[in-house]
């Protein structure tokens, strides 16, 4: 998988080149639990099979596709939290690097940080300005942190509240807040915005960007188009437990002809904002997964050839997808 | 028609959430809602849906108030929650999210049965399959486990429905089959439907007229100073 390269200029104006090693890189990720049954029969149930997925430091990409896709299983793979019976298959390289679980155990928390969904992930028992604290590892802890919070726009106040005296938008400010003092280089947002009304919205989106710009790369994953194309440099489209699409910003536009994939463009056309048009049938359930293409049933262009064979993830018009008829 | 008559909320010891708020939505007219979080959106729809007791003001449907439909709330002063006697509430509610709304332990066939929800063109129009009836909730997708809340809500006896967030956990191309299917829906039976939701472009897409919960309010709140 090539991105371009390019240089970027954090905000301490250092310059540093993306070079050729991408700072984090999913190669044929696959994934499966083994279930028992009954006189100790074992068997796997699949539910990522082939996914791949690069970030760069200073870009932010955007993972989409419906509950179920495999999204959030994804950011748990990668920070190790997986239950005891899954079975990983395929690499993952930080840095250029394979992550073993050793090494996964050293980084996750320093070099790699997730931003949850819920404000409840917050320490009930520990005031805010501590929590942030707690992640940094310079001499002044609380000069960097009154420094931050002042970025996000919270009150000095405010770091002596506990969680349950913040209201919703001042807890995710905190949570942004931990991810700007860590040293983090990768963050993962994983579903940061629902339920959200438009300025707070606005303002998930500013601190993701914000965070992009101090030169980290940025996982989001969401399954808000709207608000992925606001901030996203390219946007990855999961479906079924596979990269179906590696797209770029501006594939999106009109009525979804610049778009390599059927699903991407029926999910493109299904906004309220374009034809708001549905597509009969469902994503497929893990461990239920049809032959060929997992979109087939589904999709107006499918073949024979796509109830034999999974089609391999190919470049196309300066994005990659997983179709033989892009 | 389902009328809010200067309806006022507060949870105990706190500010009043809303006050004096009127509304009418007419049968078969579109309504969206929308306004910014904590501003009261979701707990009108409760008070709308006959969840909660409004404090202040009364809601009327179909030219009935719920003490007249309901006589033994007069005597007791209880929110809406024994309604065995006079049948299904006409107005009902749909969550945002579903898992919470359905009994985790039932197969779906039982969660609709307890509803009495026979009509097996409804489950199609919905887009449920058969076979998704003997499973329970963790079987299910979100998207799939919402239908089952349209259909338990739109028995024969259901005139307006309020639809909080509902498509929101959803991907987008989900959320349009399910609206497609229930405007369709809606249309036929010219049931009122009031979608309250965040997301512009879909209220813009599917409503007859938009209110903004918080212009609402300020507006009451100035008529009561006149």
């Amino acid at each position: 998988m090539s991105h371009l390269k390019r240089n970027i200029v954090t905000e301490d104006g250092e310059r540093f080149s993306a070079g050729d090693v991408p700072l984090f890189k999913v190669e044929g990720l696959s994934l499966s639990f083994r279930r028992f049954q009954k006189r100790m029969r074992e068997n796997d149930v699949c539910v990522i099979r082939n996914m791949d997925l690069t970030i760069n430091a200073g870009e932010i990409v955007a993972i989409v596709g419906a509950s179920g896709s495999g999204k959030s299983l994804l950011a748990n793979a990668v920070l190790g939290l997986l239950p005891k019976n899954a079975v990983l298959g395929g690499s993952i390289y930080f840095q250029g690097e394979v992550l073993t679980p050793e090494r996964l155990h050293q980084l996750r928390g320093k070099e790699m940080i997730l931003i949850p969904q819920s404000v409840q992930a917050l320490d009930p028992l520990m005031p805010s300005a501590r929590q942030v604290q707690a992640v940094i590892r310079s001499e002044d802890k609380q000069a960097v942190q009154r420094d931050i919070f002042a970025k996000v726009g919270l009150p000095q106040e405010a770091g002596d509240l506990y969680p349950f005296e913040l209201s919703g938008g001042m807890s995710r400010r905190v949570l942004a807040s931990i991810a700007m003092a860590s040293q983090a280089k990768l963050v993962i947002a994983d579903e940061p915005t629902p339920g959200l009304d438009e300025k707070a919205l606005q303002e998930v989106l500013e601190h993701i960007k914000l965070l992009a710009k101090q030169g980290r790369g940025m996982m989001f994953i969401t399954h808000d188009i709207s608000a992925a194309l606001q901030i996203a440099d390219q946007i990855a489209v999961f479906y079924a437990g596979e990269t179906i699409e590696l797209a770029n910003v501006q594939d999106f536009e009109g009525r979804g002809g610049k778009l390599r994939h059927p699903y991407t463009r029926a999910l493109w056309r299904s906004l309220p904002q374009n034809d708001f048009v549905p597509l009969a049938g469902s994503q497929p359930v893990a461990g239920e997964y049809p032959s060929g293409c997992a979109f087939h049933p589904r999709c107006p262009l499918a073949t024979e050839l796509c109830q034999q064979q999974i089609p391999e993830l190919r470049q196309v018009s300066g994005g990659w997808v997983r179709c033989f008829y892009a | 028609m389902l009328e809010a008559c200067g309806i006022g909320y507060r949870y105990r010891g706190k500010m009043w959430l809303f006050r004096d708020i009127n509304m009418r939505i007419q049968p078969g007219e579109i309504v969206g809602l929308f306004g910014p979080s904590g501003s009261g959106k979701t707990t009108l729809a409760k008070v709308m849906a006959g969840y909660l007791r409004p404090v202040e003001g009364y809601i009327v449907v179909d030219g009935q108030t719920s003490t007249d439909r309901y006589p033994f709330l007069k005597r007791r002063k209880l929110s809406l929650t024994k309604e065995k006697k006079k049948g299904p509430n006409p107005v009902q509610l749909i969550w945002q999210h579903p898992e919470n709304a359905v009994n985790p332990r039932w197969r779906m066939s039982k969660t609709l049965a307890e509803a009495g929800v026979t009509d097996r063109h409804l489950l199609h129009t919905l887009g449920i399959h058969d076979e998704w009836l003997i499973r329970r909730p963790h079987e299910l997708s979100g998207g799939e486990l919402q239908r089952f809340c349209l259909a338990r809500s739109l028995g024969p006896q259901t005139k307006y429905l309020i639809a909080d967030e509902m498509t929101t956990m959803l991907d987008a191309l989900t959320q349009a089959q399910i609206w497609h299917a229930l405007l369709h829906i809606v249309k036929q039976r010219q049931i009122g439907l009031l979608v309250i939701s965040h997301d512009k472009h879909l209220l813009h897409r599917i409503s007859d007229r938009l209110i903004n919960l918080n212009a609402l309010a300020a507006q009451s709140a100035a008529q009561s100073l006149d």
